[in-house]
Formats: C-alpha cells, sequence, structure tokens
C-alpha cells in the first residue's frame, strides 16, 4: 500500500496493462515522448517502444479508427483523447463504429477498445478543455462507460476496462489529476469491485446523494457539512455511467425516501434525468419528494471567469438537499 | 539556384527573398510583387514584428504573474504572420487558429481583445465582423472548412474578396483540413489555405504528420502550393500578394506553407525541453525573423535607430496591454445565459432566475 495520485495511479495501471498482456497498445497525440499534457503515459514508450506506445498523427477520428482496426487484430488498443472537447472529430468512429461492431457482426469480433480521456470543469482552462460529453456515450447502446474518484479506482477500473472485452468509455476527472489517495497495486487477495458497480462510499439515513467523477469529493464534504446540522446524507459513487447500478440506488432510496443526483454536465437529457426516471418508475411508493438533480446549465461550458458559478459546488448541492427535505431553498432548476 | 515560378514542383526548395545574413535574393516573379516597397515600409515591417513580439513576451510574463489561464507564444513566427498579412485587404476574411496574434493585431484587434480569451473573461476577443476575422479557433483544423463556405459565398456573390485560413502543420492530418482542400479544390474557391509549418504540433514533429513536404500535399488535391522561407517577412509578404492576386484572378484556392519555428512552449502550460532538443532552437535563433531583416536594413545603411523607435512603439502598446488586462473584471453571472440562443429561451429562462434566486440567497445571508 502507498500514497499516489490519481494520475500516478492511472500510470501505473497502463505499466501493468502493458506488462501483463503483450495485446495491450497505446495511442493517443503526445502520449509518447512527452508522456501526454497531463503526463498520465510518462515514462511508458521508453520502457515499452513506440510500438506499443504509440504517437499518432493529430486525427482523433483517425485515432479511434484505427483502434477498431488494431481490434480486429487481436489487439486491445487504449485510445488517449487529449481534452473532453476533442473527442467531437471521433465520435462518427464512435458512434456508427466502435459501438456498433460487436452487434453488427453478431459477436464474431470482439471490440476490447478503451477510450480514455480527462473530463470536466474546475481548471480555469479555456473554451473545449471543461467539457462533460458522458451523456453522449450513455446515449449510445455497444458502449461502456465509467468513472472513477479515487486513485484505488483509477488503478482498478482501468484494467478492468483494458481487460473488458466491450469498447469502454474511460472519464478522468482531471481536476482530481493530483489528488492523493491509498492505492494498493497488488493483485492476489484483493477482491475488485465489479466495474459496472457503484459504491456507497458514506452511510446515511435522510437523502441519497447520487455522484461521479470529480463530483464525488464534493458530495462527501457536503454530507460532513450536513452531518453537522443533523442531516444524514447517503453518498453513492455511481462508477459506472453505462449501465448504471439501478440496484445499489433503489436499495438505497426504498430506505432514505428521497434522491438528489449531481453532476457537471448539463441537465437536458443527462445522466442525472435518467436515474431520476428509473428511481420515479421504480420507487415511486417510497418517494417522500420529488428526486432533484444538481447540473451544469444548459448553456456551452463558461469562460473560466465564470465557471464556479456553473460547476455544482458543496453549497448547490446542499440547496437540492434542503429542497427534497422540503426546507428553504432557491428553487427549481429545471427544464 | 533561383526558381523562375513560385509555384512547388519537385523537389524541397523553399523560397526566401532575403538570406539568413539579410542579402537580397533575388526571385523573378515574386519580385514583381514588392516592387512598391520604399525603405519606410521595410522598417514599418520590422516595427511590426517588433511590436508583436513584444505583445506576445508581454502576454506570456501576464500569464506567469496569474493574470491570464494561458498563452500560447507566436514568438518565431512574426514574419509568417506579418508578412502575410500585411498583404490581406481589410475586405478579405481570415479564420485562424489560436497563435494568431499578429494577424490580429493588425486586422485591428485591440490589444485588450487579444487576451479577453486567455483571461477567461470570454470565448473570444473581438467582433469578427468588424475585423473580418473569425475568433481563434481551439478545434485544430475546423477553420479551414468555414474559410471554404466563405470562399463559396464569395464565388456566389461574384466578388473579388479572399477568404483566408490559417493553420499548423499539426492541423493539416485532421481530416477537415483535407476535406476543406477537396471542397475548395472542386467548387474551385477563393480560398488561401496558409500552413505555418512551424516544425511541432506540441510534442510531435512535422516528419509524424507528413513524409512529404506539406506543399505538396496541396497538389494531391489539385490546388497549386508555394514553399516559403516563413522567417523571411519579405517572402511572406510577396507569396501571400502572389497568391491573392491569382486567387483574384482565377477564383481559385493557393496553398502557402511557411517554414518557420516556434522558438517558445507550445503554450504557457507546455515543457518543450522534454521533446525538443536545446541545439535546435540555438540553430533556429540564428534565423529569427527580426534580425534578418534588421541585417538587410543594416546592409542599405538604414537601420539607424530601428530597434530605438520600434522599442518606443512597443513599450507603448504593452503598457496599455498590461492596463487594459488587468482593468478586464470578471463577468456577470447573468453572463452564462447570454447568446447561447439568439431568442428567447424558456430552459435558459429558468435557469437564470434559479441561479439569480439562488445566489440571492447567500447576499441575504449577508446581509
Ligand atoms: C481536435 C483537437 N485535437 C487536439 C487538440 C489539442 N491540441 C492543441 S494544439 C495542438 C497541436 C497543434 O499543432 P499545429 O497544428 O502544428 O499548430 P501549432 O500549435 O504548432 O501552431 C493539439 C494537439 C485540439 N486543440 N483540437
Amino acid at each position: 500500500m502507498t500514497v499516489a495520485t490519481m494520475r500516478s495511479a492511472l500510470n501505473a495501471g497502463l505499466r501493468r496493462a502493458l506488462s501483463e498482456d503483450g495485446d495491450v497498445v497505446l495511442i493517443g497525440e503526445d502520449i509518447g515522448r512527452l508522456g501526454g499534457v497531463f503526463r498520465v503515459t510518462d515514462g511508458l514508450q521508453d520502457e515499452f517502444g513506440p510500438r506499443r506506445v504509440v504517437d499518432a498523427p493529430l486525427a482523433e477520428g483517425a485515432i479511434v479508427g484505427t483502434a477498431i482496426g488494431l481490434a480486429y487484430r487481436g489487439f486491445r488498443p487504449v485510445v488517449e483523447i487529449q481534452f473532453d472537447g476533442f473527442i467531437y472529430p471521433a465520435m462518427d468512429q464512435i458512434v456508427t463504429q466502435l459501438a456498433k461492431l460487436h452487434y453488427r457482426t453478431r459477436g464474431q469480433v470482439r471490440f476490447p477498445v478503451t477510450i480514455r480521456m480527462p473530463f470536466g470543469g474546475g481548471v480555469g482552462a479555456v473554451e473545449h478543455h471543461s467539457e462533460s460529453p458522458e451523456a453522449y456515450f450513455a446515449h449510445t447502446p455497444g458502449l461502456r462507460v465509467v468513472t472513477c474518484a479515487t486513485p484505488q479506482d483509477a488503478y482498478d477500473m482501468l484494467r478492468q476496462s483494458i481487460s473488458d472485452d466491450d469498447p469502454v468509455i474511460f472519464l478522468e476527472p482531471k481536476r482530481r489529476y493530483h489528488t492523493r489517495g491509498e492505492l494498493d497495486e497488488s493483485v492476489s487477495g484483493r477482491v475488485l469491485h465489479p466495474l459496472h458497480e457503484g459504491r456507497v462510499l458514506r452511510a446515511g439515513s435522510d437523502v441519497t446523494l447520487v455522484v461521479y467523477g470529480a463530483l464525488v469529493q464534493t458530495a462527501l464534504d457536503a454530507a460532513e457539512a450536513a452531518a453537522a446540522e443533523g442531516v444524514s446524507l447517503e453518498v453513492i459513487d455511481l462508477r459506472s455511467l453505462s449501465p448504471v447500478d439501478d440496484r445499489l440506488i433503489e436499495d438505497s432510496v426504498v430506505r432514505t425516501g428521497r434522491l438528489v443526483v449531481a453532476h457537471e454536465a448539463p441537465l437536458q437529457g443527462g445522466v442525472g434525468a435518467s436515474i431520476v426516471a428509473a428511481v420515479t418508475d421504480r420507487c415511486f411508493e417510497f418517494l417522500e419528494a420529488p428526486p432533484t438533480i444538481i447540473a451544469g446549465f444548459d448553456t456551452p461550458y463558461p469562460p473560466a471567469k465564470l465557471e464556479r458559478h456553473y460547476v455544482p459546488d458543496l453549497d448547490r448541492i446542499l440547496d437540492g438537499v434542503d429542497r427534497v427535505l422540503g426546507r428553504p431553498h432557491a428553487g427549481v432548476e429545471k427544464p | 539556384m533561383t526558381r523562375t515560378s513560385p509555384w512547388w514542383t519537385d523537389g524541397d526548395e523553399t523560397i526566401a527573398l532575403v538570406s539568413e545574413d539579410g542579402e537580397r535574393i533575388p526571385h523573378p516573379e515574386l519580385d514583381t510583387m514588392i516592387t512598391d516597397l520604399t525603405i519606410d515600409d521595410l522598417r514599418g515591417l520590422y516595427r511590426d514584428m517588433a511590436v508583436v513580439r513584444r505583445i506576445d513576451t508581454e502576454a506570456t510574463a501576464l500569464q506567469r504573474q496569474g493574470e491570464l489561464g494561458l498563452w500560447a507564444p507566436l514568438l518565431g513566427q512574426e514574419a509568417a504572420q506579418v508578412g502575410s498579412a500585411r498583404a490581406l485587404r481589410t475586405d478579405d476574411f481570415v479564420f485562424s487558429s489560436y497563435r494568431e496574434h499578429a494577424v490580429a493585431h493588425l486586422r485591428g484587434a485591440k490589444p485588450v481583445e487579444l487576451l479577453r480569451m486567455c483571461r477567461g473573461t470570454a470565448h473570444s476577443g473581438w467582433d469578427p465582423l468588424e475585423i473580418r476575422m473569425a475568433p481563434m479557433q481551439i478545434i485544430i483544423g475546423a477553420q479551414t472548412l468555414h474559410a471554404v463556405g466563405y470562399g463559396m459565398g464569395i464565388r456566389n456573390q461574384e466578388s473579388d474578396d479572399v477568404a483566408v485560413t490559417y493553420f499548423g502543420d499539426g492541423a493539416t492530418s485532421q481530416g477537415s483540413v483535407s476535406e476543406a482542400m477537396v471542397f475548395a479544390a472542386s467548387f474551385n474557391l477563393p480560398v488561401l489555405f496558409f500552413c505555418q509549418n512551424n516544425q511541432y504540433a506540441i510534442s510531435e514533429p512535422v516528419g509524424l504528420q507528413s513524409r512529404a513536404p506539406l506543399a505538396q500535399r496541396a497538389l494531391g488535391f489539385g490546388i497549386p502550393a508555394i514553399r516559403i522561407d516563413g522567417n523571411d517577412v519579405l517572402a511572406a509578404l510577396a507569396a501571400t500578394r502572389f497568391a491573392l492576386a491569382h486567387i483574384r484572378e482565377h477564383g481559385a484556392p493557393v496553398f502557402i506553407e511557411a517554414i518557420t519555428y516556434r522558438m517558445g512552449p507550445h503554450t504557457t502550460s507546455d515543457d518543450p525541453s522534454r521533446y525538443r532538443p536545446e541545439q535546435e532552437l540555438e540553430d533556429w535563433r540564428t534565423r529569427d525573423p527580426l534580425l534578418r531583416l534588421e541585417r538587410l536594413l543594416a546592409a542599405a545603411d538604414e537601420s539607424t535607430g530601428l530597434r530605438d523607435l520600434a522599442d518606443s512603439e512597443s513599450d507603448e502598446i504593452a503598457r496599455v496591454l498590461r492596463e487594459e488586462c488587468l482593468a478586464l473584471s470578471d463577468p456577470d453571472p447573468e453572463e452564462i445565459f447570454a447568446h447561447v440562443y439568439s431568442t428567447e429561451h424558456r430552459v435558459i429562462d429558468r435557469q437564470r432566475s434559479f441561479l439569480s434566486a439562488y445566489l440571492g440567497m447567500f447576499e441575504e445571508e449577508g446581509s
């Protein structure tokens, strides 16, 4: 057990995947000599050579298309997209090809492609560097979509994603790259949490609070603050956005009767909306209040000087908690 | 050997009109493009380059001092940008990437407008229709297609202005840039593709993007190409004038590859020591674009007071730049919702009211 940043945990996870499986190939822009703009692939090209850690020409569509071809040939490609906002030139290959090829080939060909990308805001960046595009992927059948919130999950989930036989969109909460936490790199004797399951990080009885990615820490802080006021929040780290671990959420909501989902992505058509729809459908009689979603607004991600008003923070989450508890609150954040 | 035609033929020749030592190299066709240039004009080009270098240095300093979130320095690319931008007409329209600060400055963007995006107060700095230049483009290659569409509009209206798009060597790998060349060639549109080959796309050397000279790529699309020494402001000016004259006359696209060098980091977040040999930078320092023009002027005994004059103008612009930057205050939270749509939108209205009520709660608490 060591203490590591999420960035170095991801680096260790990639190193382990590369050394354990000769079919794993990394491909992306600036991932070789530079080690990626966030240094997640630091040192890997030196260690594994330029055929396994590939600096690609500047073309995201070509990178994902090439990964698909590598998969046809039996490889396990791991793609790095430099920033969330640069995934869009690759959307065609992802949506019309990668997501559908297993279905199209009637299961005869596997496409174990992992697409890693930093996502989310809060880092003071210029346009296209702070987006939360997860809903596009969660909306696309054939893709698994996951995200991590701790160094340990970063390490484990990345390795699980790479060994998964389906395409996985692996979202890395960029403003937590430097967050430290415990990291156990041993394999034996450690039972890995299933990739598609969420996790209760803090048990509570009054309100279920569902979050993922960078907001997990914010939610834990909010739970601490709420506890000081006598309100008990149950915090669930969703981890998998497709499929969503609905059983875990429902079990919790049945006990608490109240649900708040928070994410940075815009509200409309988002991950929160489908969770609330499912809970309303299946747990209606247990609900004591309408569930609520605390989300980014339905606007483009704003310039850096405005992002503190856009990204849900501790207070915005607690405002949602007040709302489901029937206390005074700011209003209804609904479309 | 002197080339008789500026159009790309074969080999890897690059046209320069001024040698590294400041000697004038004749070129039969490009020379005809700059016969009007007086010594004062040359001194003006020097001043332009010195001023944009100073703007760039000041912005880099502002970033280091925490006043800007980021800056993409143009250091080393002054000649390519100043030479080409000085060849444009005011009614031409520019679609650039994020490093063309000199072009924006010469199009008429105010110093502070160059900084607004990097200060994080807005996503763009200037009024695109006023200075006829689209906002900086971060998505690599996207702007080249916009130039094509603009060029289609010019053609349909039978006008003789030109859509000019600037992009990097890395951008040439994007599908969008190839698609732009297909469309421009296929429809025969008045578009100038101006590629600044500064040798790197962040850490990736140009050899990773293309085995062949980039100018040759244009030929494959049926677009004539000129390859110039991008650190020679006269070559940049003459080649761009030549290309624009051709485009205006024939309404057909031209590609210019300007060979230059990014002497600074990719952006202020980058650490080029991880991928770039120090010696390479030293070699390119001897080809500094300002130095070259200064040598040309010195050879003609016309460089007296050149630096002093440029410095005093630069000082003044840098002072204004800094002052205006520091005066750029944080926008009102309402701005988040402004301009998402051009007309009323229910979702936006509700969310705006929410945020205002929400922020109001804190004010009540505070009072
Ligand atoms: C679609 C897209 N992918 C990746 C990036 C990240 N990125 C920003 S600049 C850059 C390199 C661009 O190189 P080049 O086109 O040569 O222009 P230069 O920066 O050298 O001026 C990259 C990869 C981006 N902005 N957009």
